[in-house]
């Protein structure tokens, strides 16, 4: 299926979409999300940057001392996760392969086809332009959120870091907007899963 | 002020009850130490996502306690003894600077001046109790800081009194101890690290914006620290112990993190 419509750098012994170590990262990646994401929830409600608080229901840690505890031990899964998909996807060349090129020319026009249902999926080990940028996007939002986080964390040991988003203030708000970013892009991301499950089924067996 | 004055109250008969309905819930961690584990919502999420209960709840506050130990070893890693907070100006100070503690104002303690002690124990040479004047009576240092809430807040204030580790080597402290140990006023403890107690910038504060502390910051007397989050700085002062023996504190007890340093 996948055969012909392999692109340029694929040996014929690489018949599956997502190599193992992109698959466990992922779903690794995914279980740490939810759970920086929960707790992080809750201890945004103990002083809220807005007139809003999450409900409690979907809140991880039942108060700040243990939403801090499970925000603080699944950063480790994340940052080293994290490191270890970054660095496999440099190292692999799968990061240039499938992100790139990508020119606003070509988003544009697949822009315009995903809008009129155009916008095909019957090759999953090809990214459209929307989805690079998308997937480029996120990868870049995940750095500022551990990069803003760690500003928040240690605003004394890593004041340079601090100060660079204008302040320990400043810094609360980046990290919010990068989660509200992240928490964006899982909508459009888990909706387009659900719409085409075989791209689930291709994350979890690889083909 | 009044968001402030909310947080982190204790069921106590003739405190506003709505206030504590509010903030009871989001805020107030039980009175049993693992609480905050318990009562499913804490894995409830978890549990719906992975479909099954898979995660004990007594081996996942073991795992989370453990990791929060690891997490105290890389902030005392992270820990540079040199490095000084940064400092701000008169113009820059948050007013009013929040009163903030798990009681009202009006149950802040009030310690009387005139037959204050501050008790010293431990492995110190001199273990002399200080009185007031005698505390007022050490050299004068002044910071403007800010200090940051384990909640998220921040409020830049003005603080003024005797370097801690002066004071250290003035009751002939043993520095290579590993804690001091603080007792207070209303019962509350805490333990600190002994390279952050040797911090140039912690600060046995007397005074707020160069007036007496009011009660509301302490009185007579709290430790400043702005290397470490609020919870980690004793207010209402009146003992301390230079021990190698880690004696907990009233928050990290329940479960926030030890070392919480920024």
């Amino acid at each position: 299926m996948t055969a012909q419509t392999m692109q340029a750098g694929y040996t014929a012994t690489e018949k599956k979409i997502h190599p193992g170590w992109v698959r466990v990262c992922h779903w690794i990646n995914a279980l740490a999300i939810l759970v920086m994401i929960g707790s992080g929830w809750q201890v945004y409600n103990a002083s809220p940057l807005f007139s809003f608080t999450f409900p409690r229901a979907i809140t991880i840690g039942e108060w700040l001392g243990g939403a801090l505890l499970w925000h603080f031990a699944a950063m480790w899964v994340l940052v080293i996760n994290g490191l270890v998909y970054v660095t496999l996807g440099l190292v692999s060349g799968r990061f240039r392969r499938k992100l790139f090129p990508v020119g606003p020319r070509a988003v544009i026009a697949d822009i315009k086809a995903a809008l009129t249902f155009k916008l095909s999926h019957d090759d999953l080990s090809h990214y459209n332009a929307v989805q690079k940028v998308l997937y480029i996007g996120i990868i870049l939002v995940a750095v500022l959120i551990v990069v803003s986080g760690l500003s928040i964390w240690k605003p004394v040991q890593f004041q340079e870091l601090t100060a660079l988003f204008g302040g320990y203030d400043a810094a609360r708000y980046v990290h919010f907007a990068a989660m509200a970013a992240i928490v964006a892009f899982l909508v459009v991301h888990i909706s387009l899963a659900l719409i085409v499950p075989k791209s689930l089924r291709a994350m979890i067996t690889g083909r | 002020m009044a968001r402030f004055l909310a947080r982190f109250r204790k069921p106590t008969a003739g405190v506003d009850a709505d206030a504590l309905i509010k903030e009871a819930g989001k805020l107030m961690p039980e009175q049993s130490r693992r609480a905050f584990l318990r009562g499913g919502a804490s894995l409830g999420a978890l549990t719906m996502l992975t479909g099954c209960d898979i995660i004990d709840e007594e081996s996942a506050e073991g795992a989370l306690r453990y990791v929060s130990r690891f997490n105290d070893r890389v902030q005392a890693f992270l820990f540079n003894p040199n490095r000084l907070a940064p400092t701000f100006t008169d113009a820059d100070i948050t007013r009013p600077f929040p009163f903030n503690a798990y009681y009202d104002l009006d149950e802040a303690p009030t310690v009387d001046p005139a037959t204050y002690k501050f008790e010293i124990s431990g492995l110190a040479d001199n273990k002399k109790p200080w009185t007031l004047d005698e505390l007022h009576a050490l050299p004068e240092v002044s910071q403007i800081t800010r200090h940051v809430c384990v909640e998220g807040w921040s409020a830049i204030g003005s603080w003024q009194g005797a370097v801690l580790s002066d004071f250290l080597k003035r009751i002939g402290a043993d520095t290579r101890a590993r804690y001091l140990h603080f007792k207070c006023a209303e019962g509350y403890t805490e333990t600190i690290d002994m390279p952050t107690a040797l911090h140039p910038q912690t600060q046995m504060s007397f005074k707020y914006d160069n007036k007496i502390l009011p009660r509301a910051y302490g009185f007579p007397m709290k430790i400043r620290i702005p290397t470490k989050l609020g919870f980690k700085q004793p207010k209402y002062v009146v003992a301390m112990e230079v021990t190698n023996t880690d004696k907990g504190g009233y928050w990290s007890n329940q479960g926030y993190n030890w070392f919480s340093g920024l």
